[in-house]
């Protein structure tokens, strides 16, 4: 019984318009089994796991998924709810919660009756409480998901899934959002469950817990599956060749003597809306010549850090400086006049206004500036040259630059932004987030212009929530937790790992 | 099963065909109505179009009710524009028809030559005024301006009621609730001989086309323009996107309260209660039909008032109610709604699940 | 003092109640719509829809019932209208809903006009008359105040409890409050989004025309062009007072009923000091007022305007 195949993807082919997202991929499912579907950004994971339950349609192959009884049937394809109904459960990467009600109620939500008079909430709290003990994913179930922690959310989403009877669990990089402490506890929990007979399939890009928690490993490149192994059979380096195609390049950054500081912040309180965007007493100093990393899991105050620099918000306490030089009200226009480079989080939201021309999107930043305009009208042959020279310069691919810049793919508008921001030789530079969502190719580039601005003389914040990309970038590292700032004594993987659980280090 | 899909590009085709097809889907849709009115429909537009085209006069009347709408259109146009959702057109004609008329009828001793331009900086002052607060109120608290704008609508014409029957009223008027008329030298001069078309109608032509070039060629119309399209990285590029709240919002209540103006100066010569036949609504409908863009305004205006004095000969000859033209508009509406739709994005049909062998 | 005087009459707390009767519809249709993510513009035209075709309905006969079911479903119909604009195709939430007044406005005062060209008054109909209650309406105060008020008012309260009882105690209430926070965690549980969003349009329309239906077939019993008169906007405003709570809604339409049957009464105690246009004018204000106040703690519905497409994420 432990042998059999719970579930078979045929074929699966999908193209979005000219992208091939997945290109006949095949893949089988034990029962009990957990297997790691590894791959770079893009390389179509979530697009595989999507058709398989039932968000986007194939445009060739078929799934097979076992029944109650463990006969494999044909699932028919592009219906969450035939999926669910199947036994296919989903936790996606972006929590698929309402906020405004309980856990208890995103948890039942679709299994009862709509029209119903009445609910029988006892009977399902007695339901979801036997899933709990046999787990361990608690949480309470009847404060609103809104005031739940992310750990929390994340062990209801799961338990949306048991609650739906799933005998097959996809999780889509669950532990992105969690400090190297919290996933191992998530682990636990998926071996408790696998151990009742739970198949998992768990998407991730971080080979280190794939190695060590998985039973085999699948690896997608460019939508097309490039290898399968028992993972005891796999090592970090042959996978990562897998991944990549070529062996993963190493940034030669080099250490380099840190110069004056350029911008240095003491004292900086901000009490945001929610946690994200909270920040308190904060003291931090960048120099030239440095890359600063700041470490943290998701939510943590990153937004208020990177809202602060970017001049997004007015701090209630504390000074900044920016070359020495201080900052008196705080704007976008006053940071970007003394000399900071912003590189935002969300860069279709922030970064660029989708709906103008990758040329206007180029200025927009120094809509004063006399090569931009004289007397309040635009200079649009001078608008169009520079953004001719700037795309060249930082390989800006695109139907051009009169075009609207929301048909740059996201590597493009990261370049666009970056050229932006660049060409300005800016004093300090904001990167937040610089690399997420990006292919390798487009993600190294970026590193390499950190580095390139870094030897200019620049000073560099470096928002991540990877890891790997902050120990691959930063000179010196700094762990937010809470709103607040600690300084990394090294740079030893677990020690900022419980830096930033809280735990003493 | 059936998708949505964004296109990659707009086709010109497409937000030109769109207005054009949804103009004409309207008018023939009209023939509904007039048939359960038991009216012939094919009498019915031709009288329709003899109402527009059929004379000089004929077509003059339309240049007439087209110029209020000009300026309206240009006030929801440019205010859309930067997603500032500015339903009060209405209200702040009447302000601006309301200053109008205050400083026109001879209250103030200005100089012949002076009055007129007084007259209209005032009303598109007062105009403007009207658009403070519900901006205000947006950006301090959050208040949605539709809601307040639309209220202040019937503030406002509430207020005018009162100073039509106080300080505004006509002594000469035996009790009925008008002002008293503006001097000569302030009413905008006719256009054409014993015909109602006059100069208001220059000016919303020029303030159209000043209104394209800023919003394409200048540096308030690129912020402008990044705020509607994305105000998160218009801030977040240093655009102060309060000021350009306040820049717009200034502009399109003074642009409201210029067909305020045009209308008591240019047509009426005093104020009554009645002056607007929902110009401000029907604003809104021309700057949609014109996919907000200033030069589209003055088509999209044309359209609408040869609808609406098509519809009036249409039904003094046949006995059908005028009423016939706000449904023509309003179909019009949903119909390059709709369109725009097939504009951004197309079905596409893909067959659906296969089952496996 | 007079106010005192005013407050304590059973008569201005009946007016109060029967002024805030079509706003109790309004709000609960609107929060309906506003709970499950979409706003609902079309509200002003919806009332002027449900007013027109309830009265027409009685006035040709089909009872004054009939009449209340012909308004809901002439709402509904609208409802549906702004539902396929707004949800399946994701227009713009605003244009649509002002389209639909436009729309709906038109149809009405068109068809009125050629179902009765040449009318110089109105013709009128046999309205909803007070409920008399035996001994009930006879209590001191409440009697008069609560038991002879006509069955749409209690029509009206009945609809408060059921709403809330729908949007809080049932499958149902909790999946359009979650569809109008995060679509998604709808779509992830095997549900329609664009059926729960849709049928709560429809039904928060049909609601809307009830409110409209009050007007010719209770407070008034002819139709008038214009007799709406901008109440459909002042629910928009009260809903967002209400925090979108269908409690805090009578609430709101209460107080604002209050208020507006006191300026009418204020008009005729010191309306010789103030021009009458000054009481005219204090509905629509305090609506601004309550708007202003509620806005920046408001928790608006998180998916509110915001369209959903199947298959985008």
């Amino acid at each position: 019984m432990t042998d059999s195949t719970v579930l078979k993807l045929n074929g699966l082919s999908k193209r979005f318009g000219p992208v091939v997202a997945n290109d006949d991929v095949s893949l089988t499912l034990k029962r009990g089994e957990v297997l790691a579907l590894l791959g770079e950004n893009g390389a179509g994971k979530t697009t595989l796991m999507n058709m398989l339950f039932g968000h986007y349609l194939p445009d060739s192959g078929s799934i097979d998924v076992a029944d109650k009884a463990g006969v494999l049937r044909p699932l028919p394809l592009g219906h969450p709810q035939v999926a669910l109904a199947a036994g296919v459960g989903m936790v996606h990467q972006h929590f698929t919660l309402a906020e405004n009600i309980s856990a208890l109620d995103n948890i039942t939500l679709g299994s009862e009756p709509l029209l119903a008079l009445r609910r029988n909430r006892r009977e399902a709290r007695q339901k979801i409480q036997a899933i709990i003990d046999r787990s361990g994913l608690t949480a309470p179930l009847d404060t609103p998901v809104g005031r739940l922690s992310v750990g929390e959310r994340q062990r209801v989403e799961i338990l949306k899934a048991l609650y739906r009877q799933a005998r097959i669990l996809v999780l889509d990089e669950p532990t992105a959002v969690l400090t190297p402490q919290e996933a191992d506890t998530l682990f636990e929990n998926i071996r408790m469950m696998t151990d009742e007979g739970l198949s998992v399939i768990f998407i991730s890009h971080k080979l280190r817990e794939v190695l060590s928690f998985s039973d085999r490993i699948a690896v997608l490149r460019h939508g097309r599956k490039v290898g399968e192994m028992a993972t005891s059979e796999a090592d970090e380096k042959s996978i990562a060749r897998m991944m990549v195609g070529a062996d993963t390049p190493e940034l030669a950054g080099g250490t380099m003597a840190p110069g004056v500081p350029v911008l240095s912040l003491s004292g900086v309180s901000v009490s945001g809306r929610s946690k994200r965007d909270t920040l308190s007493s904060v003291d931090l100093t960048v120099h030239a010549h440095e890359i600063l990393g700041i470490a943290g899991v998701s939510g943590n105050g990153q937004s208020g850090l990177a809202n602060v620099i970017s001049g997004l918000v007015q701090p209630e306490q504390g000074l900044i400086k920016v070359d020495g030089v201080e900052i008196g009200t705080l704007n976008p226009a006053s940071m970007i006049r003394a000399g900071v480079g912003r590189i935002p989080e969300d860069r279709h939201r922030e970064g660029i206004v989708g709906a103008m021309s990758v040329a206007e999107n180029m200025v927009i930043e120094r809509l004063g500036d006399s090569d931009v305009q004289s007397r309040g009208l635009l200079r649009h042959e001078a608008i169009e040259e520079n953004a001719t020279r700037l795309a060249k310069a930082y390989d800006v691919r695109g139907p051009g630059v009169e075009a609207p810049a929301r048909l740059l793919s996201g590597g493009n508008i990261q370049k666009l932004i970056l050229a932006r921001v660049f060409d300005r030789a800016p004093r300090l530079i904001l990167a937040n987030q610089p690399t997420r969502g990006l292919d390798m190719g487009a993600a190294a580039e970026v590193g390499r212009r950190l580095l390139e601005a870094r030897e200019r003389g620049a000073g560099v914040v470096l928002i991540s929530e990877d890891l790997d990309e902050i120990l691959g970038l930063a000179d010196r590292i700094v762990v937010i937790r809470d709103g607040e700032l600690h300084e990394a004594p090294g740079r030893d993987r677990e020690q900022i790992g419980l830096m930033m659980a809280g735990e003493p280090a | 099963m059936i998708r949505i899909e964004p296109r990659q590009t707009q086709s010109r085709a497409f937000t030109l065909g769109v207005p054009i097809l949804s103009a004409i889907i309207a008018l023939g849709f009209a023939a509904i109505p007039l048939l359960a009115a038991g009216a012939n429909p094919i009498l019915a537009y031709q009288e329709m179009f003899r109402g527009v085209f059929g004379s000089v006069f004929a077509f003059s009347e339309v240049l007439t009710r087209a110029t209020p709408l000009i300026f309206t259109g240009l006030a929801a146009a440019l205010a859309f524009r930067a997603k500032l959702w500015n339903i009060g057109a209405e209200g702040q004609l009447y302000l601006g028809a309301m200053a109008a008329v205050a400083v026109g009828s001879g209250v103030l001793d200005v100089h012949g030559i002076l009055l007129l331009p007084l007259i209209v900086v005032l009303g598109a002052a007062a105009g403007a005024a009207g658009m403070v607060a519900p901006t205000y109120l947006k950006i301090r608290f959050g208040a949605d301006e539709v809601v307040t704008t639309l209220l202040l609508n019937f503030i406002i014409l509430i207020f005018v009621q009162m100073m039509l029957e106080g300080a505004l009223q006509d002594p000469m008027s035996l009790g009925w609730p008008q002002s008293a008329p503006i001097l000569d030298q302030g009413m905008l001069p006719p256009l054409i001989e014993r015909m109602r078309v006059h100069s208001g109608l220059i000016v919303a032509l020029i303030l159209a086309g000043l209104a394209q070039f800023m919003l394409a060629r200048s540096v308030w119309g690129f912020r402008l323009r990044a705020v509607g399209e994305n105000a998160a990285a218009a801030r977040h590029a240093g655009i102060n996107v309060n000021r350009s709240l306040f820049g717009v919002a200034i502009l399109s209540g003074g642009l409201a309260g210029l067909a305020g103006v045009s209308e008591v100066a240019g047509l009426k010569g005093y104020l009554t209660s009645d002056l607007s036949p929902g110009f401000g609504y029907t604003g809104i409908v021309v700057a949609m039909l014109a996919g907000l863009s200033p030069v589209g305004v003055v088509i999209a205006a044309l359209f609408i008032a040869s609808v609406f004095v098509g519809a009036d000969s249409m039904s003094r000859a046949m006995g059908v109610s005028s009423f016939l033209a706000d449904l023509v508009v309003s179909v019009s509406l949903l119909c390059v709604l709709v369109g725009g739709f097939f504009a951004r994005y197309r079905i596409v049909r893909a067959s659906t699940a296969r089952a496996a062998p | 003092m007079d106010i005192l005087n005013i407050l304590l009459s059973e008569s201005f707390w009946a007016a109060s109640l029967r002024i805030a009767t079509p706003l109790i519809f309004g709000v609960l249709g609107a929060l309906i719509c506003e709970r499950a993510g979409v706003l609902n513009l079309g509200i002003e035209g919806i009332f002027v829809v449900g007013a027109m075709c309830g009265w027409m309905a009685v006035w040709l006969g089909a009872g004054l019932w009939g009449g209340v079911l012909v308004a809901a479903l002439a709402g509904a119909f609208f409802g549906l209208l702004h539902a396929i604009l707004t949800v399946p195709l994701g227009l713009s939430q605003h244009v649509s809903g002002l389209g639909i007044t436009l729309f709906a406005t038109s149809v009405s005062y068109y068809t009125y006009r050629t179902a009765l060209p040449n009318v110089s008054s109105p013709p009128r109909i046999e309205p909803f008359q007070p409920l008399d209650l035996p001994v009930l309406s006879d209590l001191p105060f409440l009697g008069t105040v609560l038991f002879q008020q006509t069955a749409l008012t209690w029509l009206a309260l009945l609809m408060v409890a059921a709403v809330w009882y729908v949007m809080n105690r049932t499958a149902l209430g909790v999946a359009i409050q979650a569809v109008g926070d995060n679509p998604d965690s709808i779509d992830a549980q095997g549900l329609s989004v664009y059926g729960l969003r849709i049928g709560a349009i429809v039904a928060g329309s049909a609601l809307m025309a009830l409110g409209g239906a009050f007007l010719t077939m209770s407070a008034f019993d002819a139709f008038f062009f214009g007799m709406v008169n901008g109440r459909g906007w002042v629910c928009i405003a009260l809903v967002i007072f209400a925090s979108w709570r269908p409690g805090k809604a009578l609430l709101g339409a209460l107080l604002f009923g209050a208020f507006d049957a006191l300026q009418v009464r204020l008009q005729t105690e010191i309306g010789a000091l103030v021009p009458g246009q000054v009481f005219l004018m204090a509905p629509y204000i305090l609506s601004i007022i309550a708007l202003v106040v509620a806005a920046r703690s408001a928790d608006y519905p998180r998916a509110l305007l915001t369209p959903w497409f199947k298959g985008q994420r």
